[in-house]
């Protein structure tokens, strides 16, 4: 039924745990709309024929909606689109909140090609590999201009914003090749900008990131690539250690817990900081990114505004590695094991 | 008129205007060019705005048709990707700056407000004028931009792309900034003339409905425009010398942008759809002979799509990084403004109820209307679901939903009007049998291009998409042909009325002796509207009742 429907209404394969949800939803919506449309359409057909005009000034009479009619005229759409979106929002929630068990892949968009980055292993240049059946989670951003990344197939898609971290996650359900396609203009070879997802059995992904470690087919892709834009190491975290170093974030950033002109990185990630302001913040990429552009957007208590911005100083997998190796200062790697579904706070 | 043509012959044939000897119709009360373009007369100013409305419609047309051409292959057809990228861009700004958000209002809104409302002309007629005027000078300046370097940013100007673009943007943004000060104007003269010029008995709820959408439409125009405008002197100052504003290189947000962009933007959907749904309220009542059913919940719906429509930008977000709470709430807000449509839509077909159906033209493009108002509104519902948004964003769903909401049901209410009110406008009939056949094909023409786009979306097909993988091509090509058809359509309305205009018959005043109040002038009407004492308007619009027939009881 559902292939069906899916046939009719040209949805490509779905692929993810996220697009069956999707579909079921869209199902629903169409046919709900199909039927509402059908009977609105109908009741005018009929009332076009009975009651079409016989004398050329026909006088009619005075009909007014009671306020009963009133009522169910509002409250008959209402109860549908709110049901629409309970479960539109339950889903978005759903997909806007990866698991803790989630595998990271940095994702960077660049006019116009799509670069991939593991935290532990190979780079990619619109190509990019995941294990099936294991919940992904993309963290993404831009270079340049805003561009988005859509896979229809998972029925996923999020903009690139430059300076900026966005994410979304996916679990393929399905072992195959998947169209990546930009969907933000982004200039002359927007509709250029495609790449692939190769979703492979998880032995084949192991072996696949094995290989890639030992640097062979690394080597054949970094020929293919635009080497100044990929990390010449592959290890974002030995990347990142390396330029905390040059960049002079260690010269105010302790990593061994000792406070010093910055809060020190160890256990850094994850951690609930207490703000200037009074708030507080739960420290996570699109965090760590802000404070490395605007220092003082969000001040942790206790410590001076004399940060400069390294807006425009670091390139985007320049500051995707320094966060890796902030992320590497904490204590236990919730990335092992297998999925579980979402999982907001990580099972020790 | 020299003194010798005053005095007929005696026995010689009336003229068409002797007949209003002394109040000749607006149309003839001065012949001169001087006459036309120094005119504060509303009439006179609505059929200019007409003319170049139209003119723009063509060249945006044009535009459109070169797309679909382009998109009939997957790979280059008849352009490159940087022509193409102008060309859509190109498309984009003329028809939602220079044809859709002035269409309904500057047209018909100008010309009927007045006459609807009893008075001789509009609060500030020298302000109207001036309307055109700036319209039309912002409108060249943009397009002699477009002509000289070419946008490429798409009509949305998305920075940090529109920052850095290397074609014209200073130009075209100033363009549409200036553009703004006429719908501001506009608007403005508007809002006060309900105010204030309303005739003795006519009360507010005693208007006439597409005087109430165009009020509204006016409210939206005056508190929404500003923002656009300034937003674009920020981008133009921004490309030209490197202020920070959007540019995350320099510390800005690019995403601030589009909270600025929308909010005017997507309340500008409803400065096209709502005067639309105005002009069918008159149609509907006029053709099935009917009062509206439900007129005040048609006329309050009006006001709390207006309202509503400030509050819902950010569902042309809901994957720009905003947080996963603002989504859901802005999604909510969506969903209230398919409320109120369902609202107007119900009451429409309520009308008909009991109604004396004429199929008319205008009726024809009432049955099209209520198919692309239903459809769009509901695929609208359907994109303001946030989950279903997150496939569908920026793909050819979004291109067909926008088309079916904003571009059909405009495009239906305008024709709609614009044979509706032809004989109030110039005193002479068209060919209805052209009217119905031509109707026919736009309605199909239509749906042949748009309904395919919307399974090109489904299917996963990108807007903005100059080269497109192979499987969208059947798709692509069926979408052409509709494209063709609906072209088609207009040239044999363009056709048949130009003859109307020269050849037709001679109308009378009230060919299709409907109750609304406009009618009760002289067709076309004098210079001020009506003759005589100060029109009084004892009943309420379209009242058709049979006094023998039925009791009156009180409107909800």
């Amino acid at each position: 039924m559902s292939e069906l429907l899916n046939d009719i209404l040209f949805l490509p394969e779905a692929a993810s745990t996220f697009a069956e949800r999707i579909d079921k939803l869209h199902h629903f919506v169409v046919g709900t709309t199909m039927v509402m449309s059908t009977a609105v359409g109908l009741a005018a057909l009929f009332f076009f024929f009975r009651y079409r005009r016989r004398l050329p000034a026909q006088a009619t009479e005075y009909v007014v909606p009671t306020l009963k009619t009133e009522f169910l005229f509002v409250s008959v759409p209402l109860v549908f689109f709110l049901a629409w979106f309970g479960i539109g929002f339950r889903d978005f929630t759903w997909v806007t909140t990866p698991p803790k068990d989630a595998m990271d892949v940095y994702v960077m968009g660049k006019q116009w090609m799509w670069k991939f980055s593991y935290p532990e292993g190979p780079n990619g240049v619109n190509v990019l590999h995941v294990p099936a059946n294991r919940p992904v989670r993309l963290l993404i951003t831009s270079r340049d201009v805003l561009h988005s990344f859509y896979v229809p197939a998972f029925r996923i898609k999020m903009d690139a914003l430059p300076g900026r971290y966005t994410q979304i996650w996916f679990e393929a359900t399905k072992p195959g090749t998947y169209q990546v396609l930009c969907t933000e203009y982004c200039g002359l070879s927007h509709s250029k900008m495609l790449a692939e997802v190769v979703v492979l059995p998880e032995e084949e992904y192991e072996n696949w990131i094995k290989e890639q470690r030992r640097g062979r087919l690394q080597d054949r892709q970094d020929a293919l690539a635009d080497n100044s834009l990929v990390p010449p190491v592959a290890r974002m975290v030995e990347q990142g250690q390396v330029l905390a170093g040059t960049q002079g974030c260690l010269k105010c950033h302790s990593v061994d817990g000792s406070q010093h002109i910055g809060p020190t990185f160890l256990g850094m990630y994850d951690r609930v900081e207490q703000l200037e302001d009074g708030q507080s913040i739960r420290v996570d990429e699109a965090y760590i990114t802000q404070s490395m552009m605007d220092p003082g957007a969000h001040l942790v208590a206790g410590y001076q505004n004399v940060m400069p911005t390294y807006q425009g100083k670091l390139q985007g997998p320049e500051t995707a590695a320094i966060v890796e190796y902030i992320k590497s200062l904490r204590t236990p790697n919730v990335r092992e094991g297998a999925s579980e579904g979402p999982a907001y706070d990580a099972i020790q | 008129m020299t003194p010798s043509s005053s005095i007929a012959a005696p026995g010689a044939t009336p003229a068409p205007e002797e007949h209003h000897d002394h109040h000749p119709s607006y149309l003839v009360d001065g012949t001169t060019i001087k006459s036309w373009v120094l005119t504060v007369d509303h009439k006179r100013i609505g059929l200019m705005f007409l003319f170049w409305v139209l003119l723009f419609f063509l060249v945006g047309g044009i535009f459109a048709l070169l797309i679909r051409v382009e998109l009939l292959t997957p790979g280059p057809t008849i352009m490159d990707a940087m022509t193409y990228n102008r060309t859509f861009t190109l498309h984009g700004l003329v028809m939602i700056f220079l044809f859709m958000i002035p269409a309904i209002p500057a047209v018909f809104g100008n010309f009927l407000l007045p006459l609807m409302l009893g008075a001789k002309d509009v609060a500030f007629p020298r302000l109207n004028l001036l309307s055109l005027y700036i319209y039309l000078g912002g409108a060249f300046l943009a397009l002699w931009g477009m002509l000289n370097g070419g946008l490429d940013t798409g009509w949305t100007f998305y920075t940090p792309y529109s920052a850095h673009t290397t074609t014209t943007v200073a130009p075209v943004l100033f363009g549409a900034f200036i553009i703004g000060f006429s719908s501001i104007v506009t608007g403005i003269n508007f809002i006060v003339t309900v105010h204030t010029m309303r005739a003795p008995g006519i009360t507010w709820f005693k208007m006439p409905l597409f005087v109430w959408a165009i009020y509204a439409t006016s409210c939206i125009q005056v508190l929404a425009t500003p923002v656009i405008g300034l937003l674009l002197c920020l981008v133009t100052v921004e490309n030209l010398f490197g202020f920070g504003m959007f540019d995350p290189a320099r510390g800005g947000d690019p995403v601030l942008f589009q909270h600025l962009f929308w909010f005017y933007s997507h309340p500008a959907v409803y400065i096209m759809v709502l005067p639309a749904f105005g002009v069918m309220s008159e149609v509907v009542a006029a053709y099935s002979r009917k009062n509206i059913f439900g007129y005040r919940a048609v006329a309050y719906s009006s006001l709390g799509i207006a309202f509503v429509g400030f509050f819902a930008w950010g569902h042309h977000m809901f994957v720009s990084g905003q947080s996963t709470f603002t989504g859901g709430l802005f999604g909510v807000l969506t969903m209230l403004v398919g409320v109120f449509t369902a609202i107007k839509v119900f009451n429409w077909v309520g009308t008909v109820y009991k109604g004396a159906v004429d199929f008319k033209t205008p009726f024809a493009y009432f049955c099209g209307f209520l198919f692309f108002t239903v459809f769009g509104g509901m695929t609208g519902i359907a994109l303001g679901t946030v989950s279903l948004d997150v496939p569908w964003h920026d793909t050819y769903f979004v291109v067909a939903h926008f088309h079916f909401i904003m571009v059909g049901a405009t495009i239906m209410a305008f024709l709609a009007a614009l044979h509706y009110w032809f004989p109030k406008m110039f005193g002479r009939t068209y060919h209805e049998g052209w009217g119905l056949v031509s109707a026919a094909l736009i309605i199909l023409g239509f749906n042949a291009t748009f309904i395919p786009q919307f399974l090109l979306g489904n299917n996963g097909m990108p807007r903005r998409y100059y080269e497109y993988p192979e499987r969208f091509q059947a798709l692509n090509v069926a979408s052409t042909a509709g494209a063709s058809l609906l072209a088609f359509g207009f040239i044999i309305i363009a056709m048949y009325l130009t003859y109307a205009l020269v050849y037709g018959k001679a109308s009378g005043k009230n060919p299709w002796r409907s109750k609304g109040y406009e009618w009760l002038s002289e067709s076309p009407p004098p210079t001020h509207n009506f003759v005589g004492p100060q029109p009084v308007f004892p009943e309420e619009p379209h009242f058709y009742v049979d006094p023998k027939k039925a009791e009156v009881p009180d409107a909800v």
